[in-house]
């Protein structure tokens, strides 16, 4: 087919438009660059976790991955617990306050939001207002005085600064993404379960929840990994060292050692990134959707 | 686009009151729609009581604490003294750290947020032009962004950015001889710390091929039709179009890197050495609060702080109106 006729016929394929062959030129080499600029960026991460089964001499000198004795000696080392380190019972600790933040997020969001979004009440607009306010509250605003409502509460020491706020529903943008999320639900359903003569909260949990799952992942998803990231809330609450949880752990690790276990260093950071990596790569799908529509970073 | 859903309120009543022959209000029924609304505002505010709490107890409460022992000297010990403006006075001129900080956090957050928005839109229109498995490309690049404010990374940048480091081992394959510990040097220890925000830049990318999706394909075509060349295409409605987006990618950048603190603190090893160069904001507000318990010296840097996200926030509301566009469907 000639140009000329496409022009003539179907203006729509206008587009600048090659022969198959250098199109396919063009595909391999845009795939070439995006692997290219990929590699890149997760270089640094996959020359970790290629040092982490490295035996220790050997890090610093080899910027080749995958080539090489490999051993599991330092993950050995990292775990083994002395008199100041014990990773084992800091990922236990990190996973205890990982998930009841999650499961404190996603309880007190989802109710605040099914009001938000589905309820009449006196001061609703204001109180939303407040929410929407609360967004871009930097945390350091409210630290000072949180650490000493919390300490005179005798709370150091304990993950309770840690969980409590969670079940509080502080982190305003979870709220607002739930009810972003519901205002799109069709209202007929529970406009149905209220003739049914369900009450509001009968209809939050038999109606609106169930229905809630994208939110929800999202939601559990991002505080797990904050949760987990966390290091300013365990380093300014948690003095235990019984208590720590894994970034204090590392930080722990490179006081007590220096940099003379880069290996063991290197073994540890990768199972601290581990489970993160690990939850966003097997719920992405439903998570991009989330960070799409709501711009969570 | 993102900052344009904050939804209308809709009142979410039925179908409107069928009205009674003669137009005669019943009181029985209206007494009855009264029940019913105190009944909703009743279950509205049981579902809010966590939500209630949460805002009295853990943020307003404490906002205005903070703000109350911004003007007092407190030093967790004992009760604190009321001491007017000092801590300010004393953060504005005497106070050379003080400084110290806001250029490093104003110099870190200038360099990080251009370099950012840059990549991710320039990355964002590269791979909407149609590639092949871009939901996995979209995936791997948002890997750092979930690992960026870590512990674990910041550790991992102090042996890349280390004088026997990776990144100068990278700089000796291509014949530079370099042995300089770009964290030890105060000259390029804030460009690693950038590096790292740098690094995340992933997650604005995201939002940024969210935004492309919905730029109309026809406005591309009728543009071909005319002759536009590729870049008179991004100019003329790439950007026009996606203008709402890149304003809400440029607030969130600016915000986030302007609160950043676990980089700065693990890399600086909490001091924010060498030589001050890593002494971001907060940073600096934990050591006055946490490191020598000043408390009242931290919450006035806390407002400070408040108050310069405000002006910036503002500012940028404000040059919005000369960028930023808001057509009826993109």
């Amino acid at each position: 087919m000639s140009a000329t006729t496409v022009r003539t016929a179907r203006p729509s394929l206008l587009l600048p438009r090659r022969p198959t062959r250098s199109r396919l030129v063009a595909a391999v080499a845009r795939h070439a660059v995006t692997i290219a600029v990929l590699l890149a960026m997760l270089y640094p991460v996959l020359w970790m976790i290629d040092a982490s089964f490295r035996p220790n001499g050997v890090i610093g000198t080899t910027y080749l991955p995958f080539a090489g004795e490999f051993t599991t000696e330092n993950y050995e080392a990292g775990l083994r617990r002395t008199s100041t380190l014990n990773f084992s019972r800091y990922f236990v600790n990190s996973t205890i306050v990982a998930v009841l933040s999650v499961v404190g997020n996603v309880f007190a969001c989802t109710l605040a939001a099914y009001a938000f979004a589905r309820l009449q009440f006196p001061l609703r607009r204001t109180l939303f207002a407040i929410l929407m306010g609360t967004l871009l509250l930097p945390y350091q605003v409210t630290m000072v005085p949180q650490y000493i409502l919390f300490n005179e509460l005798g709370w150091l020491n304990t993950y309770l600064p840690l969980v409590v706020p969670r079940f509080l529903a502080t982190d305003a943008f979870y709220v607002f993404l739930a009810v972003q999320f519901i205002r799109g639900l069709p209202r007929e359903l529970d406009e149905a379960a209220r003739i049914d003569g369900c009450s509001h909260l009968s209809i939050f949990t038999r109606v609106i929840a169930p229905l809630l799952g994208p939110a929800i992942a999202t939601t559990a998803m991002f505080t797990f990994v904050h949760a987990w990231n966390d290091f300013l809330g365990p380093r300014l609450y948690i003095s235990d060292t019984r208590l720590y949880t894994v970034p204090q752990g590392l930080v722990q690790f490179v006081d007590a050692t220096g940099q003379s276990s880069v290996g063991a260093l290197f073994a540890m950071a990768t199972l601290a990134i581990a489970p993160v990596v690990g939850f966003f790569l097997a719920a992405q799908r439903l998570l991009t959707q989330g960070i799409a529509t709501t711009g969570l970073k | 686009m993102a900052l344009a859903v904050v939804p209308k309120m809709t009142r979410p009543d039925g179908p409107p009151r069928r009205r009674g022959h003669a137009d005669v209000v019943d009181p029985e029924r209206q007494a009855a729609l009264r029940r019913r609304h105190r009944r909703e505002a009743l279950a509205a505010y049981g579902f809010l009581t966590p939500w209630i709490l949460g805002l009295l107890l853990i943020v307003i409460g404490p906002m205005i604490a903070s703000l109350v022992l911004s003007f007092t000297r407190y030093e967790l010990i004992g009760s604190p003294e009321f001491v007017g403006l000092e801590n300010y006075e004393r953060m504005f001129t005497e106070d050379p750290r003080w400084w110290k900080s806001v250029r490093v956090t104003l110099a870190y957050t200038a360099l990080s947020v251009p370099l950012v928005l840059t990549f991710s839109l320039l990355l964002a229109v590269f791979l909407n032009r149609g590639i092949r498995g871009l939901a996995l490309y979209r995936t791997l690049f948002y890997v750092p962004s979930l690992l960026g404010g870590s512990v674990a990374i910041a550790l991992l940048w102090i042996q890349v950015f280390g004088s026997d480091g990776l990144v100068n081992a990278v700089l000796g394959v291509f014949g530079v001889d370099s042995t300089r510990s770009w964290i030890g040097n105060p000259s390029t220890a804030l460009v690693t710390l950038v590096a790292l925000n740098v690094w995340t830049f992933g997650s604005s990318m995201v939002i940024f091929l969210a935004g492309l999706r919905q730029i109309p394909q026809s406005y591309y075509e009728a543009a071909a039709l005319d002759g536009a060349s590729r870049w008179r295409q991004f100019r003329s409605i790439t950007f026009p179009s996606l203008s709402p987006v890149i304003f809400f990618n440029t607030l969130l950048t600016i915000i986030n890197s302007l609160q950043s603190f676990t980089p700065a603190y693990v890399i600086s090893g909490g001091t924010g050495a060498p030589a001050d160069s890593l002494l971001v904001y907060t940073v600096y507000l934990y050591q006055r609060g946490f490191t020598n318990f000043q408390m009242g010296y931290a919450s006035a840097m806390a407002w400070a702080l408040l108050a310069g996200l405000a002006v910036i926030t503002a500012v940028l509301f404000w040059s919005a109106r000369f960028w930023v566009f808001y057509g009826e469907d993109a």
